[in-house]
């Protein structure tokens, strides 16, 4: 490093990852219920919701923010609540940081974890309701445990996807030094003030954290790839076209 | 007492043509082997009792408990009809252990109203009847085929259920352990008293375990009744060739006496006498069946006995009784290799069918 270096600030890192942390939290939660319901139940209006959760993979980052900038903002209903509970605006704070990793690592989430539980062979389910057990105490106590590996991967990859986020993140959260600039809008930041060597070191962290991660959820499946999971739909759609006939 | 009358219909899909089954069924305790190939809807006929497919009409009915009725709209769901199922690979849940899996089933039979205790007790118990002691520790995946069946059959126990439904449950097992598993089975029967249900395509099963027999074949019920009588009088050619064991030739009628119980049938212009057939006319057209175990080939001695058939001989084949000739006309028998012995190089062999084994089916 040059001695005429200014001394990194590694607050953006410490950001990103807390960012990151809670959005994955989120997606865990919300996402597994979503993708438990998406795979388990019939009902009007199924393939709609599908479509809703997959449009933000393919909307451009500025269209998404956008929305939320709508839906959140101080003078809409939401944002308004928010901020007589809470007692300042969401946006442009680092919890709108949150809700855009949050957007961006849920849509992948739920459409692998859907494939996860649809992979888990029915008759586990079924054994268990024929011995009295409710939907509700299969979920927990047979459902999860037989996903668990396959969400837990799943989780890794939406934290991962978490610490992503840019544009979403730019246009709710803004690019705050010290407040909501995280890893990626720093370095986006530092190219543009032409800190090249700043701009080095935070993609080389980003990329070395991005790997390992990737690397936990690889080894956390046994079989070691995403397309598993997949796999694993395509064998129960099987299964149940054999048993139906 | 099981009793069910299923229609569910599924309309063709891509993969698969379309599919009707419409069954009516009739299960006393004790046990009833739904036969008959694959795709005929037995599986889809347990799943219908059990609660997992919804039959389009009918009514499902437990010791005179609805649990499903299409036309006033009941339908218990399965956590309620109490229906020991044992699937196909027994589905015991791969992360608990033997003694857990029974806890979970001890736990979740909430009409049993057993304390921890008395549930842990119950577990006990049963571990000890299915010799599952010493494996109790052990996770589903560490125990041999045999091993996972009794540990299926003693989940399943566990929530003291009305009905047993078991699905093709010997499947993959050698035949050591299925003898092993007929056995625990048959205990079973013996001390549970309910309407066990049991879905197979093997034959060997079906005679080992069957009480009561029904044949099912493309959604349909061919035959239902005690075991004997569906084997031994096959209501028709379709059940009789659903079962397997037959040899069915095309016959006509040529004599009817009911006075001596014996009838003349002409078989390929040669005369068999059998029993007095009831509900037959003289003249009708149709076929004779006789199980492969009991006809057998005659040496070919100078005295000319009665209800012989002489067919050519296709081929011989070793088999786990001797040797399997097939003949002309799809017909087989097993004869002994020193039987064989003597009628071997002849292109023809004469089969005899004693009068008592002939049954005759309307076309």
């Amino acid at each position: 490093m040059a001695p005429n270096a200014q001394p990194i600030d590694w607050f953006p890192l410490w950001l990103s990852l807390r960012v990151a942390a809670l959005a994955t939290l989120l997606v865990l939660i919300l996402g597994t219920f979503t993708a438990f319901i998406l795979s388990h139940k019939e009902f009007r209006g199924k393939n709609l919701l599908d479509s809703l959760i997959t449009l933000p993979l393919v909307l451009p980052p500025t269209v998404l923010g956008y929305y939320l900038l709508v839906v959140l903002g101080r003078s809409s209903p939401l944002g308004h609540f928010y901020e007589s509970v809470i007692g300042h605006p969401l946006v442009f704070t680092w919890q709108a940081a949150v809700i855009a990793a949050f957007l961006h690592s849920a849509p992948i989430y739920i459409k692998a974890a859907r494939a996860v539980f649809e992979g888990v062979d029915y008759r586990y389910e079924w054994a268990a309701f024929s011995l009295g057990a409710s939907e509700w105490r299969t979920f927990w106590k047979v459902t999860l445990p037989l996903a668990r590996r396959g969400l837990i991967s799943l989780a890794t990859l939406a934290f991962a996807r978490s610490l992503g986020d840019f544009g979403v993140t730019i246009m709710v959260a803004g690019n705050i030094p010290g407040r909501t600039q995280t890893l990626s809008v720093a370095i986006y930041d530092a190219v543009e003030s032409g800190n090249g060597q700043l701009a080095r070191l935070l993609v080389l962290i980003m990329s070395v954290a991005a790997l390992l991660l990737l690397w936990c959820a690889s080894s956390v499946t046994s079989s070691g790839t995403l397309l598993a999971s997949y796999r694993g739909l395509f064998r129960k759609y099987r299964a149940a076209s054999v048993s139906g006939a | 007492m099981i009793n069910a009358r299923l229609i569910k219909r599924f309309s063709p899909g891509r993969e698969s043509a379309a599919f009707e089954l419409n069954i009516y069924l009739e299960a006393p305790a004790g046990i009833t082997v739904l036969f008959g190939p694959s795709g005929a809807g037995k599986s889809l006929t347990l799943n219908c009792i059990a609660g997992f497919a919804k039959p389009d009409e009918g009514r499902v009915l437990v010791n005179d408990e609805i649990y499903f009725d299409a036309a006033s709209g009941v339908d218990i769901p399965p956590q309620r009809r109490r229906c020991g199922y044992i699937f196909q690979d027994h589905a015991l849940f791969p992360h608990m252990t033997v003694r857990e899996n029974l806890l979970f089933a001890a736990t979740v039979a909430d009409h049993t109203h057993l304390s921890g205790l008395q549930r842990r007790r119950r577990v006990n118990e049963l571990l000890e009847n299915f010799q599952l002691s010493d494996l109790a520790a052990r996770k589903p995946a560490q125990l041999s085929g045999g091993q996972k069946q009794r540990a299926a059959l003693a989940r399943t126990l566990v929530a003291d259920p009305r009905i047993l439904l078991l699905d093709e449950p010997a499947r993959g097992l050698d035949r050591p352990l299925r003898e092993a598993f007929y056995q625990v089975l048959k205990d079973t029967r013996q001390r549970l008293k309910v309407p066990i249900l049991l879905v197979t395509h093997d034959v060997e099963e079906c005679l080992e375990l069957a009480d009561f027999i029904c044949l099912i074949a493309d959604g349909r019920i061919l035959q239902c009744g005690a075991r004997n009588q569906v084997l031994e009088r096959p209501a028709s050619v379709d059940a009789a060739r659903t079962l397997g064991i037959f040899n069915i030739l095309p016959a006509e009628i040529t004599a009817l006496d009911p006075g001596r119980n014996h009838s003349k049938l002409k078989v390929f212009d040669q005369l068999i006498e059998g029993p007095y057939l009831p509900g037959h006319l003289l003249g009708d057209h149709g076929f004779i069946c006789f199980r492969e175990s009991e006809a057998f080939v005659t040496q070919n001695s100078p005295k000319a006995s009665s209800n012989q058939i002489e067919l050519r001989l296709l081929a011989a084949e070793p088999s786990s009784r001797g040797m399997r000739l097939r003949l002309q006309h799809d017909v087989s028998v097993t004869i002994s290799a020193t039987d064989y012995q003597s009628i071997r190089g002849q292109t023809h062999v004469k089969i005899e069918i004693p009068a008592s084994a002939v049954w005759f089916v309307p076309r």
